[in-house]
């Protein structure tokens, strides 16, 4: 599903934020990314949807080298890839209804399919009695429900989150991580960075432990912590 | 592009310059001083250009002929000048039909040429017309070179200096309209950025969520396009009532017969169907090139 090869990361202002990242993450895994701040989680993150591009090395998304990849063809890459962020990122003057529905507006879905769609992924959320709220009327966690909807609307194979749970109180975590579960439980692939150790040594995962831009640590049912 | 996927850029599009409502007030002010300065330039440059064409068309040639050129020779150097390129007309006019004409010309002072109708010293002239006021040099060398002509008169600096002036109207009058349109462009595209500064996170969820280029361009497109639709209501309204104006005052108090305004229909509705299409043109152009920027996310 996705593999990286000696990938590296060096930004204009010169940062090295991935030193050679070789990973292979298959279809259906559930995978935490730990470490300290400036690791280079959201980098490699980035890079599975590409916002950013290697340096040097390959990344490859269901067999598909992103580096050379059109412009044309990246919005094709995107709609696969469901990406969640700790700030939501919802657009405030919508609703919650057009807050989700935006995802198949934008790929030009017909209405009928929009409208059933977006019920039904409210339900799985839980947030269907609340669909005609606008963002600012919702609690820090429907907010995160509304953008993990958003996110899965497409039947993704792939779902992105980067901190979700960093602006949420442990409680509502644990609601969002159910959420995760659920859908990760029909197959889709998630890769979550995260710096909850609770939620980490709880709720068993694979974990990919980086620093100073490399990963030092890749175990099964992993524990949290990003010493090698 | 599907039906609905259309009306969802037009809502989308018109929202924008709601919502918006005082950058739109900004954009179409800007389009609107500009249309109105490009209608006042485009009309005066226009009749200025019509001027200049009716004088060019009163503009000839005269071929005088020697006076011991016989009927052969005159018929032979008809042809001949009908050979030159460029040459629309040629009329023989004989020495007593030019006498004549001087008479008339001359009015009160005319009346003692009258005594040179016995023994008329003038020659015999073909009028040569060309295509275009700037030809008649190359075709008086050429003209000057057939035997049994005499001279050959065009009103040499009426026509130059017709033609440079017409040619710097010109330029200036370009020079002065790019300028403005480029200016309006300029001024809609950065008041534009600054909304969309605001409608940045919009854009990059959109693109995160897999939104063509293209997708996320047409409500600014549409947007730019009503810009400069409301924008050029006005300069229309002004063309319209303004020329109408001018055209029945004007027209009627000058009688000379070259000086002559465009008349109203059709010139003053091409005008405006132009000032519509350069409005649309700039707002479509500002609006698009605001949002480029934001595209490469």
């Amino acid at each position: 599903m996705i593999e990286m090869k000696e990938v590296f990361k060096v930004y204009k202002n010169g940062v090295t934020a991935l030193n050679g990242v070789d990973v292979t993450i298959n279809q259906g895994d559930f995978v935490y990314v730990v470490g300290p701040s400036g690791a280079g989680k959201t980098s490699f993150i980035k890079m599975m949807y590409r916002e950013e591009v290697p340096s040097r090395g390959n990344v490859y998304i269901n067999g598909v080298e992103i580096g050379g990849l059109k412009k044309k063809e990246i919005p094709y890459l995107r709609r696969d890839v469901g990406v969640i962020f700790q700030d939501f990122k919802l657009l405030p003057r919508k609703s919650v209804y057009e807050n989700v529905a935006f995802a198949l507006e934008v790929i030009e879905e017909n209405s009928k399919k929009i409208r059933r769609q977006v019920m039904k992924v409210l339900e799985q959320v839980g947030l269907k009695h609340k669909a005609r709220f606008i963002p600012a009327q919702l609690s820090g966690g429907e907010q995160q429900r509304v953008a993990i909807a958003r996110a899965i609307i497409n039947n993704p194979k792939l779902v992105i989150a980067d901190e979700p749970t960093g602006n949420l109180d442990p409680e509502t975590s644990w609601e969002i991580m159910r959420i995760f579960e659920d859908i990760n439980s029909k197959g889709t692939t998630i890769i979550m960075a995260t710096h909850s150790q609770d939620i980490v040594n709880q709720l068993k995962k694979r974990v990919i432990a980086m620093e100073k831009g490399q990963i030092v640590r890749d175990e099964h049912r992993g524990e949290y912590g990003y010493e090698a | 592009m599907k039906l609905s996927t259309m009306g969802r850029h037009l809502r989308e599009g018109s929202k924008n310059i709601i919502r918006n409502s005082w950058m739109t007030v900004a954009s179409v002010g800007a389009v609107t001083t500009t249309l109105v300065l490009v209608g006042i330039f485009l009309t005066l440059m226009l009749n200025l250009n019509q001027l200049a064409q009716n004088i060019e068309d009163e503009v000839q040639m005269s071929v005088y002929i020697q006076l011991t050129a016989d009927e052969t020779q005159i018929n032979e150097l008809e042809e001949n000048i009908k050979q030159v390129n460029n040459v629309t007309s040629v009329e023989f006019s004989s020495k007593e039909e030019e006498l004549d004409k001087l008479i008339k010309d001359m009015g009160e002072e005319g009346e003692q040429w009258k005594l040179f109708e016995q023994n008329n010293p003038l020659n015999d002239v073909f009028i040569v017309r060309a295509e275009e006021a700037s030809q008649y040099k190359a075709i008086s060398q050429k003209v000057k070179e057939f035997s049994n002509v005499d001279d050959v008169t065009y009103q040499q600096n009426t026509v130059e200096r017709l033609l440079t002036f017409n040619k710097y109207a010109r330029y200036i009058g370009f020079a002065f309209i790019s300028a403005l349109i480029l200016t309006a462009i300029f001024l809609i595209s950065n008041t534009i950025k600054m909304t969309i500064i605001a409608r940045q996170d919009e854009i990059s969820i959109m693109k995160l969520v897999g939104a063509k280029n293209s997708f996320i361009r047409w409500p600014f497109f549409v947007e730019g396009m009503l810009m400069g639709m409301l924008g050029s209501i006005i300069p229309i309204a002004l063309v319209l009532f303004g020329y109408k104006y001018l055209y029945t005052n004007f027209n009627d108090r000058i009688n000379m017969s070259f000086v002559e305004l465009l008349p109203f229909d059709p010139f003053a509705w091409q005008i405006s169907l132009l000032l519509l299409g350069i409005g649309v043109v700039i707002g479509i152009w500002g609006s698009v090139m605001s949002v480029r920027k934001f595209l490469n996310v």
